[in-house]
């Protein structure tokens, strides 16, 4: 009934139809050339123009990309990545669980602490985080980009996580308690499966965050060898300077991974970058 | 003591919890490593760079007090008060474009309909990208030489192309860049929220005769207004992001058009050496970044533990 009354109303809206059309022009414009311009020569793309389409298509600037080490660059995000989300999940979940479940006022602190901790701004930390890194020895190393990147994560996933465990119902850990279940078990096989979605979020969510982070590999990393993607797009830049093409051709590659996740799990990559629960 | 029953119902659960205290309860010291990770790598920084504003440290060996000697550094110092304003231009500006952008969009493409769906789905593409990639990519299409910006540029009022080159085009074009990046985030929100309106609310007003104009601005409007506030402020926070891309688009100039306030930082810190000053600087970026945090937590219902996106 409710969708008729509305069909009713819904005559064809025009306005909405062009201005999308506009908005897709300036969204897909920027995308079409990356993949484009990587796939043409270099002469090919100062000869015919930016907005020309793709004429002698030619995948060997895949090839030069590689050449100048995006490989590693992009195993060395690979190594970020995987342990960043490890180690936020492994670090969160237990103080989600213990947040929702504890009485004590110790941890009814550390979750104000927490919260304020949301939008702590990790531009303005970088100078002690600098410090604190060089300190420990970990200057130029994948460890000294883990370490930020995933403390600056936590205060979110463990809010996510906690807003989710809130939702177990109490009537399952009492349950659980009354079959002789201490905590750890309660967290393994009770609050672990129940959760499982927000889990999900919080992986991509920190996944998706140390794959495109900047800022801390800018600062806290120098060599080649513990590059990662995103300097070594920043790298090129600077190097391939009259090469477009090369230039898009690791653009393309930097992204390919997430846009392949993007194809098959559209709804968890898009909850986890909302960054919050997916249900 | 009464039994555990099953379907016990919340209040009553709560009262005879605290006597008895059935579920097994973990303690504070589950959250210890989390919070000693955090503490160390987030909120230690946050204090050592208070004590580094009265030092003198040039990044490689110890840090010396100095007294107040870069406080008194900034009193003469105007181009940090030059960064703050453009900052504060650069955040209003990408406020006042992404905001109705994110809000139309996000209303639009709460509807159900397949081509919304489709259509959506392209439109959160730069979502996935990141910010080096993005602006890369940007650069190039701005390329006064090569780029569209070549072709295009005498349309804008800039007849040899170089927008990105000249100070009023540059801050347009981090605006512009800014906004294909980021509008995407908030249209999720805006949809997620959309589509918790009551559709009751429409099929009143539809009976009573309102179009499409006075649904959105007597229904659709109001009930977006908390969401509205949460995507304002999400914004205002995040325009501190914005300096991973100004640093590759413009690096702050020309001259220093784009300078805004965490790029000024990067470069006292990281160019010139100056950390202890460089400090003082992130201690006003903290002091905003707090302010505008405190906003957050007050405003979009995160302390109540409400997810501005449930029904996502």
């Amino acid at each position: 009934m409710a969708v008729r009354i509305r069909r009713a109303a819904g005559r064809a809206n025009w306005g909405a139809g062009v201005a999308t059309i506009v908005w897709l022009a300036f969204v897909i414009t920027p995308l079409y050339l990356i993949v484009k311009d990587s796939l043409q020569t270099t002469d090919s793309y100062l000869e015919h123009g930016p907005l020309s389409l793709p004429r002698h298509i030619t995948f060997s600037n895949f090839a030069d990309v590689f050449d100048k080490g995006f490989t590693r660059y992009l195993i060395n995000t690979a190594i970020v990545t995987v342990a960043s989300a490890a180690l936020t999940m492994l670090l969160a979940f237990p103080a989600a669980y213990a947040i929702v479940r504890s009485h004590s006022r110790v941890v009814a602190g550390v979750f104000r602490v927490f919260l304020i901790g949301l939008a702590i701004p990790a531009q303005a930390t970088i100078i002690p985080v600098f410090l604190l890194i060089t300190r420990m020895h970990l200057y130029d190393s994948l460890t000294a980009i883990v370490l930020p990147t995933v403390a600056f994560g936590l205060p979110l996933s463990v809010l996510i996580l906690a807003t989710a465990l809130r939702d177990v119902p109490r009537e399952l850990y009492e349950a659980m308690t009354l079959d002789g279940g201490g905590s750890v078990r309660l967290m393994w096989s009770l609050a672990l499966p129940m959760s499982r979605a927000a889990l999900t979020t919080i992986s991509v969510y920190s996944a998706l965050n140390a794959w495109n982070g900047f800022l801390f590999p800018l600062i806290l990393t120098q060599s080649d060898e513990q590059r990662v993607q995103t300097l070594g797009l920043y790298n090129f830049q600077g190097q391939f300077t009259s090469n477009t093409p090369g230039l898009m051709a690791a653009v393309l590659l930097s992204a390919f991974p997430i846009f392949v996740v993007y194809l098959f799990a559209r709804r968890w990559l898009i909850a986890g970058m909302a960054g919050v629960g997916g249900k | 003591m009464t039994t555990a029953v099953p379907v016990a119902r919340h209040r009553h659960a709560r009262t005879t919890e605290r006597n008895s205290d059935r579920g097994a309860r973990p303690g504070a010291l589950w959250v210890l490593p989390a919070t000693l990770f955090f503490g160390l790598f987030a909120g230690l920084p946050l204090v050592l760079v208070a004590v580094l504003s009265f030092t003198s440290w040039n990044g490689l060996g110890t840090p010396e007090f100095n007294g107040l000697a870069n406080w008194s550094r900034l009193m003469s110092d105007s181009s940090v008060l030059d960064s703050l304003r453009i900052s504060a231009i650069l955040t209003v500006l990408s406020w006042a474009v992404q905001t109705p952008l994110a809000l139309l969009l996000g209303v639009w493409a709460a509807g159900r309909q397949r081509n919304r769906t489709v259509l959506s789905s392209i439109f959160f593409l730069p979502l996935l990208m990141s910010t080096a990639a993005i602006a890369i990519t940007w650069l190039t299409l701005l390329d006064p030489n090569f780029g569209l910006a070549a072709k295009f540029g005498r349309y804008l009022g800039f007849p040899d192309g170089n927008i990105i080159g000249s100070p009023r085009g540059a801050l347009a074009c981090v605006v512009v860049v800014v906004a294909w990046q980021f509008v995407p985030f908030h249209t999720l929100l805006y949809q997620a929220a959309t589509r918790q309106i009551p559709q009751s609310l429409y099929d009143a007003a539809t009976v009573d005769g309102a179009g499409r104009v006075r649904q959105f601005r007597h229904i659709t409007l109001p009930q977006l207004r908390n969401t509205i506030v949460t995507s304002s402020v999400l914004m205002l926070v995040g325009s501190l992001t914005y300096f991973e891309t100004v640093l590759i688009l413009t690096a702050g100039g020309p001259g220093s058009a784009t300078n805004i306030l965490p790029q000024h930082m990067y470069m006292t810190a990281f160019r010139d050496y100056a950390m202890g000053y460089a400090s003082v600087i992130a201690l006003a970026l903290v002091a905003l970044g707090t302010a505008l945090s405190l906003l957050i937590v007050r405003f979009s219902g995160f302390a109540k533990m409400r997810s501005t996106l449930e029904g996502m």
